[in-house]
């Protein structure tokens, strides 16, 4: 049996590489084809044809495709992405700044996501055809059919613009600019362990709307799966039984028939977070928060295909890592896959 | 199962709602000025040897100081900022220069000549994307440190390889790149050879009102006063803060979270005019909006029809309706603003004389073209507009958005039939837009000037001549009278459609005042805004 889920791990890692090979593939290829030259990025519209060729040496623009692209991947296996045009830093520099507020953002989200969508979806199953059903299908049906950067912006005229109880855009105000230490790069918890505490509410202000509009997105989806998983456990003959046997409802809802969505939930719960990592892109431009998606929004408008590349690579291999996670997860909690 | 429920949805709420709970701030900091404004268009960040766009060279403006600038009162005149007065040998060669003393960097240490002269000569070596404003002079890697030397503390010389303008070498030296830089700081950073260029892309060592203290990319950049500046801010710091939708900068205004907005557009001005909570202040800048003719396009290259298309459009209806208050009617190659400029305006919308001139040129029933725009307001509307005065006499136009990038790539491909687009000299001398608009010596793709007019095929030898003859004309009157003609040459017989020139419009909280606007972002300056 050890043999067999050690087999069944590796094949599931060796996949990695082979997935992140063709996003790279894809994504450079992309890349090059965009009708933009990424020399005007870097030397301007305005810059004389012997700046441009320069330029253009340097990018190894004057290479053929694939020669380009084996350049590429030696450098990505020293750990070098090259230098992002926008922010004159190496990119690995830049991911390491901006992505652990877009980690910061989709966490909170996903776990008010989890909180509010879990206990909807049970709840929705076990009263299914009645008031609550039909209000909880209405609210997750809303929540996958509005676009998140409608929701946004909705928050922002009527929390902050309207009823001034939430503050603006950015990850916190503009007074409490560069008063933290960097440590892990999340803001929130980077002024709890500095003891800044004024620095620290004002950044969970700030988290607060961005957060709650992700978390509606992903709570809309979640509540509907698991109102899905639901309604098939309880149909199942152990449920009969157990109600025969005289357990009380909570106890028949929440060990026997939750209890047994719980392995496929996981792989939803780990999917509709990958989803939030790379989704967020929407929603930190409205509300101009400095992480990930902000990051490759920006280079994308400006051509920079380092830091395009680099950032599409670090999503994609959270949605590859994420993926193989909930894959080991389902292969360890679930007996029949044993 | 219902207390579980409650339990549940209380956490939930209780993670939620303090957050909510906390009013946001309604005022920004006293000590700090915050400005909204779109700044993701930094390449190269804040070496003045490097940078280009106009967020940098505004920022760059405010942390360094240059030998001389343009008298903000008027444009045409020169007056001396590190210069206290110069001489020009009689042949024009040679300049000479004495530079202040008493001023100080941010260091705290003195500027003196040896600085200037690093800082000019570490343009040249770098050669980056600006370096051909000086070395265009001639000056190159090898001797530019012959050329232009201090030959005492306050004292620096000079010397052109060749005779040119003194007014044009002026001009060029007020851009960003001749901004002076502290040597020994500068030096002290450099890694690899590269004169410090890797540190002062996020660093700043001039002597300026502010410093650079912080800078991330397309969200902010954080200025500090320059305890040593001539001229010490009201403000001790100030902000810009990145924020790119023009509706989001006017809600933060409103909500008192930035003090000055930079870039609102004509809907949002006209929701705040007549509002004394919230001045505006107005200043021409030199963004010229055109539209370019491939010549390569067989229906564009009789000049009959390039007029036509000219007399076409109702510039003024554009400039009224679209975008009032932000672009203005200019239909001459050298912004208003820049010397020598004039103001003819010839062509107003005249459908009859415009089907005659199409007639005239072969073509009495039109043809159909497409126009390569920037998707973005106000490009897509006057796109719209000039589809619909075009279609008047008979020409069709397929109108085709993009990215600004992919527009302007398409255009230096020489791929475009028409291009919608915006232009911005590069220091002000009338030699930066009449070379980019009319000069083209070689049409071939090994050309080494291949700005506006080779991108187009415009070929024109009297034009191109005349360039070069007034980059040389060391007398002004002679200087101004050859811009004069070429400015109406290039109106009758370019393939280049001017439509208008721009303002930028600045809209403060009461109580915010004294941002200086330059006609170029290299001249606005923050040091006198003041808080009330």
């Amino acid at each position: 049996v050890i043999a067999a889920r050690i087999r069944q791990a590796l094949a599931a890692l060796a996949s990695v590489p082979i997935t992140l090979f063709g996003l790279i593939l894809i994504t450079f290829l992309i890349g090059r084809a965009m009708p933009i030259d990424p020399v005007i990025a870097i030397a301007g519209d305005h810059a004389p044809p012997d700046v441009i060729a320069r330029v253009r040496l340097e990018l190894g623009l004057d290479k053929p495709l694939p020669v380009q692209f084996a350049i590429y991947l030696r450098s990505l296996l020293q750990g070098d992405l090259g230098h992002s045009v926008m922010t004159s830093r190496p990119v690995t520099e830049d991911i390491a700044r901006f992505f652990p507020a877009t980690l910061e953002l989709a966490t909170v989200a996903i776990i008010i996501a989890v909180l509010v969508g879990v206990p909807l979806g049970v709840v929705s199953a076990w009263k299914q055809g009645s008031r609550l059903d039909h209000f909880v299908r209405i609210i997750s049906l809303a929540g996958q059919s509005v676009p998140v950067f409608v929701l946004g912006l909705i928050c922002l005229l009527v929390f902050y613009a309207k009823l001034g109880i939430a503050p603006g855009t950015g990850q916190v105000d503009v007074a409490y600019e560069g008063l933290v230490p960097r440590v892990s790069g999340m803001l929130v918890l980077d002024a709890a362990f500095d003891g800044q505490w004024d620095v620290f509410w004002d950044a969970v202000s700030h988290l607060a709307q961005p957060a709650l509009v992700l978390a509606y997105f992903s709570m809309a989806y979640i509540t509907r799966m698991t109102r899905a998983f639901m309604i098939e456990a309880l149909s199942g003959e152990y449920i009969i039984t157990a109600r025969a046997k005289g357990l009380s409802a909570t106890r028949i809802l929440w060990r026997h028939a939750f209890g047994n969505i719980a392995v496929r939930l996981v792989t939803v719960l780990a999917l509709a977070y990958a989803g939030l990592l790379e989704g967020a892109v929407i929603t930190e431009t409205v509300f101009s928060w400095p992480g990930l998606g902000l990051y490759l929004t920006g280079s994308l408008l400006n051509a920079d295909m380092n830091a395009v590349l680099g950032a599409t690579l670090v999503v994609g291999f959270v949605y590859v890592v994420l993926n193989l996670l909930a894959d080991l997860a389902y292969h360890l909690m679930d007996p029949r896959v044993r | 199962m219902l207390s579980r429920r409650t339990i549940l949805l209380t956490s939930v709420s209780g993670l939620a709602l303090p957050a909510f709970d906390r009013r946001a701030d309604a005022a920004t900091p006293k000590n700090a000025v915050v400005m909204a404004k779109a700044i993701d268009d930094i390449v190269g960040a804040f070496d003045p040897a490097q940078s280009y766009e106009f967020a940098n060279n505004e920022a760059c403006g405010n942390l360094y100081r240059k030998l001389v600038v343009p008298d903000p009162n008027d444009t045409s005149k020169l007056v001396g900022d590190l210069a206290e007065k110069w001489d020009v040998s009689s042949d024009g060669l040679v300049l000479t220069f004495q530079i202040r003393s008493g001023v100080l960097f941010d260091s705290g240490k003195p500027l003196t000549a040896d600085d200037v002269a690093f800082s000019l000569q570490r343009v040249v070596k770098l050669n980056l994307t600006p370096a051909f404003i000086l070395t265009q002079f001639g000056w190159n890697a090898d001797n530019v440190e012959k050329m232009i030397r201090a030959t005492g503390v306050n004292t620096l010389v000079i010397t052109l390889p060749e005779v040119q303008a003194t007014s044009f070498v002026l001009y060029c030296l007020s851009a960003t790149c001749g901004s002076i830089v502290e040597k020994a700081t500068v030096l002290a950073h450099e890694a690899s050879g590269d004169l410090g260029n890797s540190w002062l892309k996020t660093h700043s060592a001039g002597a300026g009102s502010y410093r650079l203290v912080d800078w991330q990319a397309s969200d902010h950049i954080i200025l500090e006063a320059n305890p040593h500046a001539a001229t010490k801010p009201d403000v001790s710091r100030l902000i810009v803060k990145h924020v790119a939708e023009p509706s989001a900068q006017l809600l933060l205004l409103q909500k008192g979270d930035t003090d000055i907005a930079r870039d609102l557009n004509a809907d949002q001005l006209k929701t705040l005019a007549g509002n004394a909570e919230y001045p505006v202040i107005r200043a021409g800048q030199l963004t010229s909006m055109y539209i370019a003719l491939n010549m390569a396009t067989p229906e564009l290259q009789k000049v009959e029809a390039r007029q036509a298309l000219k007399y076409a459009i109702d510039y003024e209806a554009i400039a009224k309706n679209i975008t009032p208050g932000l672009w203005f009617v200019w239909q001459s190659v050298l912004p208003k603003g820049v010397p020598s400029a004039i103001s003819d305006a010839p062509f107003k919308k005249d459908v009859a004389k415009a089907k005659q001139l199409l007639a005239q040129a072969g073509y009495p029933n039109g043809f159909t073209l497409t126009l390569d725009h920037f998707s973005k307001s106000p490009f897509a509307e006057i796109a719209q507009a000039i589809q619909a005065d075009l279609a008047a006499i008979g020409v069709t136009l397929n109108l085709q958005a993009g990215e600004q990038k992919q527009v302007i790539s398409k255009m230096r491909a020489r791929q475009h039939q028409m291009s919608m687009n915006t232009w911005f000299p590069d220091y002000l001398d009338a030699n930066s837009n009449a070379q980019a608009f009319c000069a083209n010596p070689d049409d071939s793709d090994a050309s080494k000037l291949r700005i506006l007019a080779w991108r187009s095929h415009f070929v024109d030898k009297e034009m191109t001549a005349a360039v070069a003859d007034a980059a040389k004309e060391l007398d002004n009157k002679k200087r101004d009278e050859i811009y004069a003609k070429l400015q109406r040459d290039f109106q009758q017989r370019a393939p280049f459609i001017m439509l208008l020139q721009n303002y930028e419009v600045d809209v403060m909280r009461k109580g915010v005042s004294g941002i200086a606007v330059g006609v170029l972002p290299d001249y606005t300056r923050y040091a006198k805004i003041a808080k009330a």
